[in-house]
């Protein structure tokens, strides 16, 4: 059965998994309506707490929580705060004063929104936490493919990038080895975590090996601003070894489709025109992004109804 | 950290039971003995009789449009339409909202049923809408379903047909065509199910007595 808080996918299992997929499902269809709003969550309040920067996430937990009718408030610390590890607790305790019914917390340290968890009495839900999980991603992720491919089961997932430092592809990985994928990684050996074997995935260096017969395709961003390159010997040569274009798609299967957690570098991950049109579906994913935290918020957001019922239930339990 | 693993309060999770609305579902509670209050004969007969009542009051019948409520309301709806286009030859359409997300009970219970399929294929305006639900009790679906109808439009009249009326309303909620009226107790359960396995096409209405403990009852769902 579903936690309290969604962290990362790790702790999720399988039924947890199809369960908030499901729920995605009928929430794609009120994306669809005229009126784009449905009474579940009035009079509740949902919080971003986003310490790190981030346009995309914030902006679809933002749309979501509204189209569902709580109150969404964004609420961004200051980078000088963020430096001292007991403001962020400080932080999270003034926020919990103010009863919200879910947090959603983004920061660019590894664990932080479970420690915010632990202090909290809404539910905490992970936006991305470092190069650890970005739960709600490898969730549009999965509901991407199930409704691209009617199924996840059997396929073969490649995901091509910088796997070492992206909470993306480590969520991806757990996601869709718990629905019964077959998870393969393509990336220059600095990009691969040592034994990342034993999370059920097979490493390759050769992108064609690992785009063989593959039914997915997600290309990860490479992130500048966190490698400073000094994993790649450059852009260009990881472009034309490892960024995906026509030519390159012609190993996998014919009808892969091709994915990108976005914001996508043109011309660097993706060929422009596989950036903008099929067999990419960028844009799917950030449709069902919206629907899929829907399900997150309504599955998770006030559910728990008295602040500090943690404290009780745990001494209860 | 294990504080966190056992936080979920003890209610959450149920709920799910206390909806008014059923699922044709074979052999559900099937340990309990289940009283026959409607046969598949005595549904059809009364689905004839309200396309007829409903062609009578209608008038203009190709305006009609016939919203059900899952999941019990879907094939009903859909023998109505059926019905209609015997009767009176007109092609109504057919509807399916979920009243989910409408519901009261959400935030009081914690609970979060799951969410069942919505398909209008047309828009509401001007149009009369007939809900359809197997039984109506309280009366707290219809006016959910109510609530999510005025999300596609604007139609022109809202009338509410039920299979079985079995009282309790809580909510100034009236049916204009009815099946059948029962009086039932309130721990009762009156639900629409198939009447024999594989045979969806049958189906009979039944009452279920109260679970004897309701805590284990809840437990075991």
């Amino acid at each position: 059965m579903i936690g309290r808080d969604l962290l990362g996918i790790e702790d999720l299992d399988r039924e947890d998994i199809v369960r908030i997929l499901d729920t995605a499902e009928h929430m794609v269809e009120i994306g669809e309506r005229e009126v784009k709003k449905v009474p579940t969550l009035r009079g509740r309040t949902v919080v971003n707490l986003f310490f790190e920067a981030s346009t995309r996430t914030r902006a679809s937990f933002e749309i979501a929580g509204k189209r569902l009718s709580a109150d969404v408030i964004n609420f961004t610390p200051s980078a000088s705060s963020l430096k001292k590890s007991e403001s962020i607790l400080d932080t999270a305790r003034t926020l919990d004063a103010m009863d919200p019914d879910a947090v959603v917390v983004r920061h660019s340290v590894a664990g932080v929104p479970r420690r915010i968890a632990d202090v909290l009495g809404a539910p905490v839900i992970n936006a991305g936490d470092g190069a650890h999980e970005h739960p709600t991603q490898a969730l549009l992720d999965a509901l991407t493919v199930r409704q691209q491919k009617g199924r996840v089961e059997g396929l073969t997932v490649t995901i091509i990038g910088d796997i070492l430092h992206s909470r993306v592809a480590r969520s991806n990985i757990y996601a869709f080895r718990k629905l019964g994928a077959e998870v393969r990684l393509a990336a220059p050996p600095p990009m691969i975590p040592a034994g990342v074997e034993c999370l059920g995935v097979k490493a390759y260096t050769s992108l064609r090996e690992a785009l063989d017969g593959a039914d997915v395709v997600m290309a990860l961003r490479i992130q500048n601003e966190r490698l400073g390159g000094a994993y790649v010997p450059s852009i260009r040569e990881y472009s034309a070894t490892f960024g995906l274009d026509r030519a390159k798609l012609d190993f996998a299967k014919d009808d892969v489709i091709v994915m990108h957690p976005g914001p996508v570098n043109r011309g660097v991950e993706l060929s422009h025109d596989l950036a903008d049109h099929r067999p990419s579906v960028i844009l799917d994913q950030v449709r069902n992004g919206v629907a899929l935290r829907m399900a997150v918020l309504y599955l998770f957001a006030g559910r728990a109804t008295t602040p500090g019922s943690r404290e009780v239930a745990g001494g209860a339990g | 950290m294990t504080s966190q693993q056992s936080a979920r309060p003890p209610g959450s999770g149920t709920g799910e039971k206390a909806s008014e609305r059923s699922a044709p579902d074979a052999g559900g509670g099937s340990q309990q003995v289940a009283r026959p209050l409607l046969d598949s004969t005595d549904i059809n007969r009364s689905l004839m009789r309200i396309a007829h009542e409903i062609i009578e009051r209608s008038e203009d019948p190709e305006n009609l449009y016939l919203v059900a409520v899952p999941n019990g309301g879907i094939p009903l709806a859909r023998q109505l339409a059926a019905n209609l286009a015997q009767v009176a030859g007109v092609d109504v359409p057919v509807g399916v909202l979920d009243t989910t997300l409408y519901r009261d009970d959400l935030i009081s219970t914690g609970s979060r049923p799951a969410l069942r399929t919505t398909e209008m294929p047309s828009a509401v305006d001007g149009c009369v809408v007939l809900l359809v639900d197997d039984v109506v009790k309280t009366g707290r679906t219809i006016r959910a379903a109510m609530d999510a109808l005025m999300d596609f439009g604007r139609p022109r009249a809202v009338q509410v047909v039920g299979l079985v009326d079995r009282g309790h309303r809580e909510l100034p909620i009236k049916l204009d065509y009815v099946g059948k009226n029962v009086p039932t107790q309130v721990g009762e359960e009156v639900r629409l199910r198939s009447a024999g396995e594989g045979d969806s096409e049958r189906l009979e209405v039944v009452v279920l007595p109260p679970p004897p403990d309701p805590g284990a009852g809840e437990g075991s769902k």
